[in-house]
């Protein structure tokens, strides 16, 4: 299931959802992401996406990670809109018979996101706001995806 | 053809979308880039040589040379930056 909304997102009601009515899941490995303030002095940040193409990202993505791995549910639920620090940004839980490709499929669908998902942040810093730069360190670890299965 | 800006290109472009005339010559990705920059200063800034931006032909990534004969709708933006950090 993939979702791309501005409310905020309910991490118990989404993994409810995720294993209800099944008797195959073994365990369910989940990431949530966090507006992070603090040292650099955002006070909050407005989430701008592509409406379509990141659905359809985010489709493919998912489509990648079932060929990877024998997984059995995944759900991806990411907001846009402005957030502050402490808020949910982005939630991803993949349910598996088996914890190891449950943690692996997490992993790798949460670097992928943050390379190829169209979503782009502006801070709100107390000189003016500012739209975030892409990371070098964020391609490097969602390239090596693309050496190990 | 559609096209549409997002986040710094939108800023500096001053529009998030526009209906656009492909000039004949134009045939590529990176011809329309290379097309956008002199259509005013805006265009110049977001479209310099050296910016970081990155294509979308009917919301797919697309590099320089991918053909927009057929496309409905090219964006541009920079790189993406979602996700938590």
């Amino acid at each position: 299931m993939i979702r791309v909304q501005r409310e905020d997102i309910d991490v118990s009601a989404e993994l409810e959802r995720l294993t209800a009515g099944r008797g195959d899941i073994g365990g369910v490995a989940s990431f949530t992401g966090l507006v992070r303030g603090g040292e650099d002095g955002v006070r909050a940040m407005t989430l701008e996406h592509y409406a379509g193409m990141t659905e359809r990202q985010l489709a493919y993505i998912v489509e990648d990670a079932r060929r990877r791995w024998p997984v059995i549910e995944i759900t991806i639920v990411h907001r846009f809109g402005r957030l502050v620090p402490g808020e949910r940004i982005v939630f991803v839980a993949v349910a598996a018979a088996h914890r190891a490709e449950a943690f692996a499929a997490c992993e790798f669908l949460v670097d992928w996101l943050k390379t190829k998902a169209p979503f782009w942040k502006l801070e709100d810093r107390p000189g003016g706001s500012e739209w975030v730069e892409a990371r070098v360190e964020d391609d490097a670890r969602a390239g090596r995806w693309e050496r190990t299965p | 053809m559609k096209v549409l800006y997002f986040a710094g290109l939108r800023t500096r472009i001053g529009r998030a979308e526009e209906q656009i005339e492909l000039p004949a010559e134009v045939a590529t990705v990176g011809e329309l880039m290379a097309w956008m920059r002199g259509r005013g200063p805006g265009y110049a800034a977001a479209f310099a040589e050296g910016a970081l931006v990155r294509a979308a032909v009917d919301q797919d990534y697309a590099g320089p040379d991918r053909a927009l004969a057929g496309a409905v709708e090219v964006a541009f933006f920079p790189p993406v930056t979602g996700g938590g950090r």
